[in-house]
């Protein structure tokens, strides 16, 4: 299970650093001095020429294009990921204090396409072409189909003008904050990112759990008399759950893509709502670190896939 | 294929053709599809007005007889901008679809025919290439180099690649230890010949599942990212930035037909798509039917 592991840890950190190239790559791209990049801009502003030409050779842009590449990794490695070109501000605290929301975003909306995904697929699984299982399909490639924008704008029209049951907008009323009222705000949000990524999950957790019913182990358990319930979710149920668990956490990744454009359309004030305000804006730096966390995000959950594969499966510790 | 197996009916294709039909969702789809490629070829003399053409004292008006599905927040008719739309719509999921195959195709070939370490290099770049959102990398990179519809059909084409490249590769493997191979080989075949004979007819029925599913795919992240501005730009209409306008509350409350009929468009034309290629998984791998 080491060898396995390390394996996959040693390819993640090769492809880490390909992707930091790659960056970098874009980085050079912007228009622009880099130097406006790296340091904060009352200090560009009113800085001397004799300054700037210091900083410039200090962060060593006058250097060859290798070196600054070197410089611009170890300076990111070290939390320093330069200055954002808007207001100024440290780039890593900018990011920073946009991770909470989505986080809480990502986690109430896996937990519910979850809830959903579990019970419709393993349903869709038992009752293979039953009205369940046709249902069943439709939902997901309805879920998969709809762009989650579209969702969004019917749920504002419906559940906040229509009915005014929950806020369109923000993460939190400022003038009557409290859990309930986080909540509240959170409903419309997590419900349709739950909801986009309902499907997928459901066809695999429905596909798992096929194999598994079809596995000789179940018809023993079917045949020393354990009862259907105990055969589908002691027995076939655990099993399934080893390939649906590395699919949720390679997941992880398209789940922020969906709150990307959630957080824009209810001003929800997470990463995805930062990255496409950068965008509009101009502000390169704020973008560039941006593109460094989705690399580190998206390699976590690869590993956390290989983890999760090894913990719960020991034919793959054995190998 | 001769026209005598086809006649005869017992033909993988004719079978495949039958199953297809048997599948009702993917029947209707496709008659959808064939429509709104049709209403998208015959914009301009089914509108009736210049989707470009700005009339202020026309602007925000319901639907009427003159303008079926209302005018924008400009009098621009949005009837005919939804179809010409459609154009910009279907050709960006067809480009990317097409870039995604070709390179599926030729990597995934050139993985099983080589292997070794080429095998290996190009499966690790697939794992990388699947593993992250192309959305969100899309949206990085349009806000550098800024958004254009050719960055974006070949960031979609370059992130659906993996999918088909390991089909193709699946199916060189299990070709490449076949007799009629070896004796293609032996008398010379090389591997351009390989791939044209033998790898790309045996990979076409999977491949063409992925295809349209790579289609619905890219026609939503289209939409997805004109929708954010960072895809297709004003005053060209898609289906995607005809939405951007209902980001305010009064647009969604007051003007519904500014983002119904957008959104509607999109959201069916990729389901028919989805539908389709479901449709054609079944038909062409019984297995995966019930």
């Amino acid at each position: 299970m080491a060898a396995f592991l390390v394996r996959r840890l040693a390819i993640n950190v090769l492809v880490f650093f390909l992707i930091t190239i790659a960056i970098f790559a874009l980085v050079h791209k912007t228009p622009g001095d880099p130097i406006a990049m790296q340091i904060p801009a009352d200090q560009l502003n009113s800085g001397s020429a004799e300054f700037i030409a210091q900083k410039r050779h200090e962060l060593g842009l006058d250097q060859s294009l290798l070196m600054q590449y070197w410089h611009w990794l170890t300076n990111a490695l070290h939390g320093d990921l330069g200055y954002s070109l808007l207001n100024g501000r440290p780039v890593t605290e900018v990011l920073g204090e946009r991770i909470g929301p989505t986080v809480e975003l990502m986690g109430v909306g896996l937990l519910i396409s979850l809830l959903v995904a579990f019970p419709l697929g393993i349903l869709a699984a038992r009752r293979r072409n039953s009205l369940v299982d046709y249902g069943a399909t439709v939902v997901s490639l309805g879920s998969v189909s709809i762009p989650v924008f579209f969702v969004a704008l019917i749920a504002i029209y419906v559940f906040t003008l229509k009915f005014q049951w929950f806020p369109s907008s923000g993460i939190s009323d400022p003038t009557n904050p409290g859990l309930l009222d986080s909540l509240h705000h959170l409903v419309l949000p997590a419900v349709i990112l739950g909801f986009g990524n309902s499907g997928p999950f459901m066809r695999y957790v429905r596909s798992s759990m096929i194999t598994e019913l079809g596995a000789d182990y179940v018809r023993t358990a079917n045949a020393k008399g354990a009862s259907p319930r105990r055969v589908v979710l002691r027995h076939a149920f655990r099993n399934s759950l080893i390939p649906v668990l590395t699919v949720i956490a390679t997941n992880l990744p398209q789940l922020l893509a969906g709150a990307v454009v959630i957080e824009q359309v209810f001003a929800w004030p997470g990463m995805g709502q930062l990255a496409v305000s950068s965008v509009n804006q101009h502000d390169y730096s704020v973008i560039v670190g941006f593109a460094l966390l989705i690399a580190i995000l998206v390699l976590l959950s690869n590993l956390l896939a290989d983890v999760l594969y090894t913990v719960v499966d020991p034919r793959v510790r054995l190998r | 294929m001769t026209s005598r197996t086809v006649a005869a009916g017992r033909s993988p294709a004719s079978a495949a053709l039958r199953r297809f039909r048997s599948h009702p969702a993917a029947v209707v789809s496709v008659v959808f599809i064939v429509l709104v490629v049709l209403a998208a070829i015959f914009a301009r003399p089914l509108s009736g007005h210049d989707p470009n053409a700005i009339d202020l004292l026309q602007a925000r008006t319901g639907p009427s007889g003159d303008h079926l599905l209302g005018t924008d927040s400009t009098g621009r008719d949005v009837l005919s901008r939804l179809l010409f739309a459609g154009r910009i719509s279907l050709g960006v999921g067809l480009a990317s679809a097409a870039i995604a195959v070709v390179l599926g195709t030729l990597l995934g070939s050139v993985a099983g025919l080589l292997g070794g370490w080429v095998d290996g290099l190009v499966m690790r770049l697939a794992d990388v290439f699947m593993s992250f959102p192309s959305l969100v990398v899309i949206v990085v990179v349009s806000g550098i180099l800024g958004p254009s519809v050719l960055t974006m059909v070949i960031a979609i084409g370059l992130f659906q690649w993996p999918v088909c490249g390991r089909i193709v590769r699946g199916v060189t493997l299990s070709l490449r230890e076949q007799e009629f191979v070896l004796a293609s080989r032996a008398t010379g075949a090389g591997p351009l010949w390989l791939m044209r004979k033998h790898i790309i007819p045996a990979a076409l029925p999977p491949v063409s599942v992925v295809a349209t599913l790579a289609v619905a795919q890219a026609i939503a992240l289209e939409a997805t990212l004109s929708f954010l501005g960072l895809g297709v730009q004003p005053p060209a209409a898609s289906w995607g930035n005809m939405l951007t306008d209902a980001q305010s509350l009064t647009v969604i409350r007051s003007e519904p037909w500014l983002w119904l009929s957008p959104g509607i468009a999109v959201a069916l034309t990729v389901l028919a798509v989805n539908f389709i290629g479901d449709g054609l998984r079944d038909a062409v791998d019984p297995r995966s039917a019930s």
